[in-house]
């Protein structure tokens, strides 16, 4: 494979990329990539460095250090910003404009000729729902309803990547589900997708890979999976029991790493959970309990991502 | 050699965003008592009760109503949007920070020629006579296009707030009417206050209308002209090299 053709399987190229604000160094040596076709997460705390790199990639500010390719072009150039339709956190449509011509002034600006921004944005507003409401004024949307139509701003230009920053934060529920099974079609015909989200459930179930920031620097990149199994220590026995147990004996027994009691369950963490179960199971029977419910729980996405930013907290 | 594709495409963005903007702000509050009730108060406030003549006040109205309206849409438009949280999503289209700042001085000059429009007509109904049309035609589309830089100028400071933008650009707007030879004819000024009058682009502008519509003017029209364009030339280099500084930090 020749190095320009392994530049067009990567829709993003990030190497070294950094911003500094002052002091504070917002974005810190980021190298990543992202395939075409790819759905990629990006996650982090509040102020790790996500909204930065989205605001690089899409071209709205420069990095200080590194470089950054979109679809092969140098990000902010007019080539990449032209193949890129983005969903910026907390952006707004026009209020002042209808849902319709706010899809229109987007068309405009891409250079997308009227009768295929037309057919487009029909389109679009009728698989997210909102083409009844298309002549009214984006100020009498809903938040959901504003959404989903600047995520239609972004499609109407069929870009070959979608950068989407925390797009279903404080959505309702229906608008938060329409917008998550509209990004699992357009990835599904092909389109790659950047997204940035607190939602660890969301990340879960629509990202191949995630990227995980802290601090300004990428502490591990793989797929969900592999990092929710990666997390050695992080499997857990979730068990209650009919009566009150001291959570200090249940931190007695062999395998039992830590003990967290939520509610009236404890989640016992361990390295190997079968031999767990065996010594909880003894344990009831010699001291009278009874199990109520006993389940083998595996790190979700979100134990992964306070493992590794707590750990690299600690590191730092 | 310019990319003329690429200066067309651009050209046709900026279109597209003053399209927007003339939709977006020409009914906003401020830009109507800002604009058009201002200066038309400001005028009158000056002129009733002292004896001066149709041929002497309309040019001062017209120049006043011109830089009003010219400089009432630019300032605004970078600061509404950015405190709208609809700014960056313009900056990540595929224009140029060049397309995104003709397109608001676009914008905000349609506003000062079509209202500068109804004054002329006025003044044509109340009988004054244009002895140069096509000369004072061109005075009104130049100057228009170097207020509404001049405007867009104002909105440099990466505040997100119109009222300070606002308040920036009345500090400078007010002394300029004053010294521009509106309410007294530069001939009549002392040579220290000719020398203030200079450094005003609408003393260019009143120096023309009256020529065109008195018959005299204290420059020779090329001089104005001149003026004007090197003002614009300014106005807009410092607009473009500016905005490509403050324009992120808004966000």
């Amino acid at each position: 494979m020749t190095a320009q053709e392994l530049t067009q399987n990567f829709v993003i190229k990030v190497d070294g990329l950094t911003k500094r604000y002052g002091e504070l160094v917002a974005v810190d040596q980021i190298s990543f990539q992202v395939k075409q076709g790819e759905l990629f997460g990006f996650l982090g705390p509040n102020g790790a460095g996500k909204t930065t790199t989205v605001r690089i990639l899409t071209g709205v500010i420069k990095a200080d250090e590194g470089t950054a390719l979109i679809a092969g072009y140098p990000a902010g150039s007019l080539k990449a910003k032209q193949v890129a339709g983005v969903v910026p956190e907390m952006a707004n449509a026009y209020p002042d404009l209808s849902g319709w011509n706010n899809l229109v002034l987007m068309a405009e600006l891409y250079g997308i000729p009227g009768s295929e921004a037309r057919r487009r944005g029909e389109k679009l507003l009728e698989e997210i729902g909102l083409f009844s409401r298309k002549d009214d004024p984006v100020r009498a949307y809903s938040k959901g309803m504003r959404q989903r139509l600047i995520l239609c701003m972004a499609l109407i230009s069929d870009p070959q990547i979608l950068f989407l920053d925390e797009p279903t934060t404080g959505l309702d529920v229906q608008s938060a589900r329409l917008i998550k099974e509209m990004l699992q079609r357009l990835n599904a015909s092909g389109k790659s997708i950047f997204l940035t989200t607190h939602d660890m459930d969301e990340a879960n179930q629509l990202c191949d890979r995630v990227a995980i920031i802290n601090r300004g620097k990428i502490v591990a990149i793989d797929a969900p999976e592999k990092l929710r199994m990666a997390m050695r220590g992080m499997h857990s026995v979730e068990v209650s029991f009919t009566n009150t147990v001291s959570p200090e004996v249940l931190a007695q027994l062999p395998g039992v790493n830590t003990v967290r009691r939520s509610g009236d369950k404890y989640h016992l963490y361990t390295d190997v959970p079968g031999d767990l179960v065996v010594s909880l199971v003894n344990y009831t029977s010699l001291a009278g309990l009874k199990i109520v419910s006993l389940n083998i729980l595996a790190p979700s996405l979100e134990d992964a991502f306070v493992a590794l930013t707590e750990k690299e907290a600690k590191d730092a | 050699m310019p990319d003329m594709a690429l200066l067309w495409q651009q050209a046709r963005r900026s279109l597209a965003i003053a399209r927007k903007d003339v939709r977006i702000y020409y009914s906003k509050g401020p830009v109507i008592i800002f604009g058009v009730f201002f200066p038309v108060f400001l005028f009158l406030s000056f002129t009733i009760g002292r004896h001066m003549t149709l041929d002497f006040m309309i040019p001062g109205l017209l120049g006043m109503i011109l830089f009003f309206t010219a400089t009432s849409i630019s300032p605004i438009v970078v600061p509404w949007e950015a405190q709208a949280r609809t700014l960056e999503r313009l900056m990540s289209c595929p224009v140029r920070m060049e397309t995104i700042i003709l397109g608001d001085i676009l914008a905000s000059f349609v506003f000062g020629v079509g209202i500068s429009l109804v004054t002329i007509v006025l003044g044509l109904f109340l009988g004054i006579t244009v002895s140069s049309p096509v000369v004072f035609a061109v005075a009104v589309i130049l100057a228009a296009f170097c207020f509404a830089s001049l405007g867009n100028v104002f909105s440099i400071p990466p505040t997100n707030l119109p009222s300070t933008v606002n308040m920036i650009a009345s500090v400078v707007k007010f002394p300029v009417v004053f010294i521009s030879g509106i309410f007294i004819p530069l001939d009549q000024l002392p040579v220290w206050g000719q020398a203030i009058a200079y450094i005003s682009p609408l003393t260019y502008f009143t120096d023309i209308a009256r020529s065109s519509i008195q018959g005299q003017s204290h420059l020779p029209l090329v001089i104005d002209f001149l003026a004007l364009l090197g003002f614009t030339a300014l106005f807009l280099a410092v607009a473009m090299k500016l905005h490509q500084k403050t324009m992120p930090r808004r966000i």
